[in-house]
């Protein structure tokens, strides 16, 4: 081999031919590839018409992006899927509820005393296992067929850009990643899949505060909790043709207190623990484009709404068996569940919430989904047998009505035990997947432990400061 | 096609009949006998060319950045089977951020043998910034110019085939939302991976200035690397300092670049045709 070809001899000659060059190498290299593009393109393309005819495009942005109607927009936006959603999953969710919860399971279980099933079998398997399914299967899959679908749809047609856009400068000045708001756009269908699309962010120290404060975006799985509650306690407030409506901001308010949060976290950690400048980038706002209806609907049922809900029905079965186990099994006088709803109940009604919940919220780490199947299912039985016909018989709401009926007279809650849920909902721990999916993308114990832990002593901390004020001025 | 029968029409006649020869194998991509990558801005459809070939059914958002992780499928055409991977969307491949660097690293180290850049028609200028670097890069491309709809409906006409001329490299307008000119874009992959179409790539003038640096440099690596098929590029990245590419000609694993593509290229074998 000659002697000129040594790799070591060609990287120090280019180290003194890069000297030579002189500093503005790779300007030059840039600018040079730009003139070529330029040129090229120039001489294929051909536009008709010398000036470019009415651009919707533009004019569109001009509004969606405006300084002043930019975010009225998205908050109008934002209540109108959210009304859509409450309006439309009602009736459903109540047939699929009369279906599943009033008619087969009662079937089910005159099923099982003809051929004479064992109390206990019976009790697991249908009062525990398949009564939790029944309940997760009413509560979400109507809210879901419709929010999913409508989301995509905005996303397909490219408004989520425009909301990057509208919110990039206050992302920036929290010390946090411009792309972080869309990455906590992809938060309101799944943070387990947004932790993952935080990898659009390039700087460690940015991606960690993304990673941490994904959690304040309402996940799928917390919509139902959320809808439910603003239906039964705040849209019940109000004349019931305007219910909806007050429901449906009762929920954006909500999500709007999550994106807040997520700044004020977001300022609080780039001002200590993960100090330093917002980097700069550069986002495309794509040409909107129209959306695919019917097969955005059809990838949105099959892929998200089918997949999220088998999720959900896959937990929900063995937390059906947990709850009727705990509620069966009786240590002195009381059950296990009836233990730690005692146990926990004074500091349950210190921060304005109760035992059950925080019973529900332990059992639902796994997912979120269930919260509400399992409050309903533990209020039945901490109150005793009033509203079922047994112990460990969950009881049989049919509609919307009924559950909070059972909620308020059964439960004893009050609009603050509603209020501090839906605020609970909000900020509390991420659901296992999203523990292990932040583990698995930072490979750090120690931000996963942040991740997991910080959001829930905030959640008890807010609900604590709501509960004082709320009783000082009542 | 030898075993056609004699009456077969016109079309099954044409090469774009294949098409119907695709089979999409989705997550199945054993025994692959091309590589195949797809490269492009991101937001131009990458993910959509790529669902349509391999059946798979990513999803797809009008948003850039989508996708954040390299995706992989396979499909078969013409009795071959191709693997394709589909990397992150970027504008560059010259500045630092981890899409650029892996999207770089694959077209380089991961030695493809076909790149597809798919690129938006109604921006041509700005993703031909992306083109131009590739084709620096590898000499075995194929431009995919989508959202050809989009650019008609602004009343754009883009002229393919000169494209194709002043690159160097086939050109297939396509709407890939509506499998428009699918069939095509098969052809040309399969026509550049097989060898039945050379493509004679255009190269960046470097800036004035600088050109006998990089000859200089360049006559060097060559003679170091004989086989090399971006010794210019490389050249070029050395000559701006680039770490990767300064550590991959200490190591001598570039030298392992040229000798892949050499065999590669003496397997494909077979009729050549410029493109013109």
């Amino acid at each position: 081999m000659e002697q000129r070809s040594h790799p070591e001899t060609i990287l120090s000659r280019a180290g003194s031919l890069r000297w030579e060059a002189g500093r503005d190498f790779h300007d030059d290299l840039v600018e040079s590839i730009y003139t070529d593009a330029a040129r090229l393109a120039d001489r294929a393309v051909t536009r008709a018409g010398e000036r470019g005819r009415f651009d919707l495009d533009r004019t569109l942005d001009r509004f969606v992006t405006s300084r002043w109607l930019g975010f009225p927009l998205m908050l109008l936006m934002l209540t109108v899927v959210f009304w859509l959603t409450i309006e439309g999953a009602n009736y459903p969710s109540a047939m699929l509820a009369a279906l599943l919860v009033d008619t087969v399971h009662p079937a089910l279980k005159g099923g099982a005393a003809a051929i004479g099933v064992p109390w206990w079998i019976e009790g697991l398997l249908i009062d525990g296992m398949y009564l939790s399914m029944a309940w997760v299967v009413s509560v979400m899959l109507p809210p879901m067929a419709i929010f999913f679908p409508l989301f995509t749809l905005l996303e397909d047609f490219g408004y989520l850009p425009r909301v990057a856009f509208n919110l990039d400068g206050l992302f920036r000045r929290a010390g946090a990643h411009g792309k972080q708001a869309l990455t906590m756009a992809m938060g309101f269908g799944c943070n387990a899949a947004a932790i993952v699309s935080t990898r659009v962010i390039d700087s460690p120290r940015e991606r960690l505060i993304a990673i941490i404060t994904n959690n304040f975006s309402l996940c799928n799985g917390r919509w139902p909790t959320q809808i439910l509650v603003a239906t039964i306690f705040i849209g019940g407030l109000v004349p019931a043709h305007l219910a909806g409506l007050v429901s449906a901001a009762a929920v954006v308010s909500v999500a709007v207190a999550g994106v807040l949060l997520a700044l004020v976290v977001s300022w609080a950690l780039s001002r200590t623990v993960l100090r330093g400048e917002a980097s700069a980038f550069s986002l495309e706002l794509p040409p909107y484009r129209p959306p695919q209806i019917l097969r955005t609907i059809y990838t949105s049922v099959i892929d998200r709404t089918l997949i999220v809900l088998w999720r959900a029905v896959i937990f929900a079965i063995p937390a059906g068996a947990l709850i009727w186990l705990t509620s069966i099994i009786t240590v002195g006088e009381a059950s296990l569940a009836e233990h730690f709803i005692d146990f926990t109940g004074p500091f349950g009604a210190l921060i304005g919430l109760n035992g059950v919940i925080l019973l529900a919220y332990v059992i639902a780490i796994p997912a979120n989904e269930i919260i509400i199947p399992t409050i309903l299912m533990l209020t039945a039985l901490s109150v005793g047998s009033d509203l079922g016909s047994g112990a460990g018989v969950m009881f049989e709401p049919d509609s919307v009505t009924e559950k909070a009926r059972i909620l308020k007279v059964s439960g004893g809650w009050t609009l603050l035990t509603a209020v501090n849920l839906m605020l609970f909902s909000l900020v509390h721990n991420p659901c296992s997947t999203t523990i292990y999916t932040i583990y698995k993308e930072t490979r750090s114990a120690k931000w996963t432990t942040v991740s997991a832990l910080l959001p829930v002593a905030m959640g008890f901390i807010l609900c604590f400061l709501v509960a004082i004020v709320w009783r000082a001025l009542s | 096609m030898t075993d056609r029968p004699v009456d077969a029409g016109a079309c099954e006649a044409c090469p774009a009949h294949h098409a119907a020869n695709l089979i999409r194998l989705g997550v199945n991509m054993a025994n692959w006998d091309y590589v195949v990558a797809l490269a492009g801005n991101p937001n131009t459809g990458k993910t959509t060319v790529f669902n349509a070939l391999t059946g798979l059914r990513q999803h797809t958002g009008n948003w850039p950045g989508k996708t954040v992780v390299r995706a992989e499928g396979g499909f078969a055409y013409g009795g071959d089977r191709y693997k394709l991977v589909d990397l992150p969307g970027t504008y560059s491949l010259l500045s630092t951020s981890d899409d650029e660097e892996v999207a770089r690293d694959f077209l380089l180290f991961g030695s493809p043998d076909v790149t597809v850049i798919v690129a938006d028609a109604t921006l041509l200028e700005r993703n031909l910034n992306l083109v131009i670097q590739v084709l620096e890069i590898t000499d075995r491309a194929v431009l995919c110019l989508n959202l050809m709809d989009e650019g008609e409906r602004r009343g754009m006409v883009v002229d393919d085939r000169r494209l194709a001329r002043d690159l160097g490299v086939p050109v297939v307008p396509t709407v890939a939302r509506r499998s428009r000119g699918i069939p095509e874009l098969l052809q040309a992959v399969a026509d550049v991976a097989t060898g039945r179409t050379t493509c004679k790539p255009h190269r960046i003038e470097p800036p004035p200035g600088l050109k006998a640096a990089v000859e200089e440099l360049q006559a060097e690596v060559s003679a170091a690397f004989p086989g090399l098929p971006n010794a210019r590029w490389v050249s070029l990245r050395l000559l701006e300092g680039d770490p990767r590419i300064v550590e991959a000609v200490r190591s001598g694993e570039i030298a392992d670049l040229g000798r892949h593509l050499a065999r590669a290229s003496s397997e494909a074998g077979g009729a050549r045709l410029e493109v013109s």
